[in-house]
């Protein structure tokens, strides 16, 4: 849990970070309602677009705001979120959705699952339920186009990230590490473990709607069979289902 | 047909900039973005483009062309040693070449980094909003990548009309300094007193691990007060990260969008166009300054950039200031300029 004052109001820490950015930090933990209240506020400041705002980046716990020095200062900007952050309610959440996500499991496109498996003392079958029975929480997305740091990996697949990270991780992957779990829609170097491969592109930059997870939603994944993933492979503008979440 | 420039041999690190690519930061993409804003805007006021239009942007050294167009007129903004059908010519001025002419952009007297624009601009497909290289990611510019040999950089205008060229002499623009200028924050408090005494009154060098997504500094190393790792959060441009080496790494237009390192201070966007001319082995040192006057400082720098066009003078073709330079270009060639020319703060 996060702290909050007499209001209930997450009290928020204002860090200068260069004449152009503020850091508006929330907490100092990977929180569920930390980060609920982060997208919370950070939903506020973009449909208040105060003047000069460039675009916000937000985390885990904070919020990083980009502004133009020459429409408008630091100060203003902090006055105007401070207000922000003590009008926002409960009810004032962004637009959010949950994204029901095909994956491939084990075998050729989840090439560390049996590891895990063994490492957690359970079957590859029991991994992939808990996968599936478990709801993902975007805290937030970074290091790549449309990486998404998923939240709420079950209890029981905690481990450590692998000894020697791979080079190239495919596009599409659904790995884990540590406490944490990830969809990456780009090839990439990383130490996460391989456990599946969705077959839906998450990010097309020629797409109208270019990425469809956002900082906020929550994913569900879809065990497919091989065939399943061949065939949906093969149908380029195929998204996954979805629906808002009240 | 629409005319192009056609790639003979690229240099080490050519791609095409324009100011970037905003507003997708939150979805992991990188702004990439000319690493020198004041540089791109001058080559393109020289051209007489917006001054955010994509130009290329090299690295050391530049590229050679060949005009396959009716016309075009192109502007090198950068201490470039330019030669047009092997004849040396000045960088700082416009050009105007016909179809078939072959122009080299070479080795760079100062600086590490010159913009190539031509009039009217490149004609590549915008990517979410930019025509930026994000290299990282493969986005933006010619298939995100580097330029190569082969390549055909097609052209917004078929054709340049004969008109006067123009010109900008570069000192009235540009004011070197080894001392750049930062506001500590946001996370200066994960560092002890004395790791921040270190950073801001140690001498640092630029290593060769300098590129367009950050720069490694070589120093004393700075003190962390615990670990060095903070849960992950957004990074802006010209953030000084510190790693557990204590190793100061700046962080510019192609850096991650989120990172794990605790930020010691940012620098301040003009200081961070100027770091980007920075070679490997340069010296330079850290002065902490309000927000404030990083906001002055800023609205200076952006209100030069406004003012370029009006800087561009007519060229005088054979005029004094012509010999005087190209005379200067073929004497230093290859060699760093010295003395600290005159100029605005930048």
């Amino acid at each position: 849990m996060t702290g909050a004052d007499d209001t209930g109001k997450t009290p928020l820490k204002l860090l200068p970070a260069g004449e152009a950015a503020l850091l508006v930090e929330l907490g100092d933990a990977i929180d569920p309602d930390l980060n609920e209240a982060v997208h919370r506020l950070d939903a506020a400041i973009n449909r208040a677009a105060p003047e000069g705002l460039v675009e916000t980046v937000p985390t885990y716990r904070s919020i990083l705001v980009n502004f133009d020095p020459t429409r408008t200062t630091e100060a203003a900007l902090a006055d105007a979120i401070t207000s922000l952050n003590a009008e926002t309610s409960e009810a004032s959440g962004a637009e959010l959705r949950r994204w029901f996500v095909p994956v491939r499991f084990g075998g050729e496109h989840g090439e560390d699952l049996n590891a895990v498996a063994e490492r957690a003392r359970l079957t590859p079958e029991e991994v992939v339920d808990l996968h599936c029975a478990a709801e993902y929480r975007v805290y937030m997305l970074g290091f790549s186009p449309g990486f998404a740091y998923l939240g709420g990996l079950p209890e029981a697949l905690h481990q450590p990230r692998r000894e020697n990270p791979r080079s190239v991780t495919p596009a599409g992957s659904f790995m884990q590490g540590g406490a944490q779990a990830a969809l990456s829609p780009v090839a990439m170097p990383s130490g996460w473990h391989l456990i599946g491969k969705t077959p839906l592109r998450l990010f097309d930059p020629g797409r109208s709607q270019p990425f469809l997870l956002a900082p906020g939603d929550r994913v569900r994944l879809v065990s497919v069979t091989m065939a399943d993933y061949d065939r949906m492979a093969g149908q380029p503008g195929l998204l996954p289902e979805s629906e808002a979440i009240g | 047909m629409s005319g192009a420039l056609e790639v003979v041999a690229a240099g080490p690190g050519s791609t095409l900039q324009d100011r970037g690519r905003f507003g997708h930061q939150r979805f992991g993409v990188s702004t990439a973005g000319a690493a020198d804003p004041l540089l791109l805007a001058a080559s393109n006021a020289l051209v007489g483009n917006e001054a955010y239009e994509g130009a290329i942007e090299f690295t050391l050294v530049g590229d050679t062309y060949e005009v396959a167009a009716e016309s075009c007129r192109i502007a090198v903004a950068g201490e470039s040693y330019l030669t047009i059908d092997g004849q040396p010519h000045l960088s700082w001025t416009s050009h105007r070449l016909t179809r078939g002419q072959r122009f080299r952009l070479g080795a760079l007297a100062s600086g590490a980094r010159g913009y190539l624009a031509v009039a009217g601009g490149f004609d590549a497909a915008p990517v979410l909003g930019s025509v930026s290289t994000h290299l990282r990611s493969g986005l933006g510019g010619f298939s995100g990548r580097r330029l190569a040999p082969g390549d055909r950089l097609p052209l917004k205008l078929a054709e340049a009309p004969q008109e006067p060229e123009r010109t900008l002499d570069p000192r009235r623009i540009l004011a070197r300094t080894d001392v750049l200028r930062v506001v500590l924050g946001p996370q200066q408090s994960h560092f002890t007193d004395a790791g921040l005494a270190t950073f801001l009154e140690s001498e640092f060098t630029v290593t060769a691990e300098a590129d367009r997504m950050g720069y490694r500094l070589d120093g004393p190393a700075v003190e962390h007060a615990g670990g060095f790792n903070i849960i992950s959060d957004g990074i802006p441009l010209g953030a000084i990260q510190v790693p557990g080496t204590g190793r100061p790494i700046v962080l510019l237009a192609d850096r991650q969008t989120t990172g794990g390192y605790p930020k010691i201070a940012c620098l301040i966007a003009p200081d961070v166009a100027a770091l980007s001319q920075f070679r490997p082995g340069a010296k330079l040192r850290f002065r902490a300054v309000s927000v404030e006057e990083g906001t002055d400082a800023h609205r200076v720098f952006a209100e030069l950039i406004g003012n370029l066009p009006a800087l561009v003078e007519t060229a005088i073709p054979g005029g004094i200031l012509d010999s005087e330079r190209l005379l200067s270009l073929n004497l230093i060639d290859g060699m760093v300029l010295a003395g600290p020319p005159a100029g605005p703060d930048r």
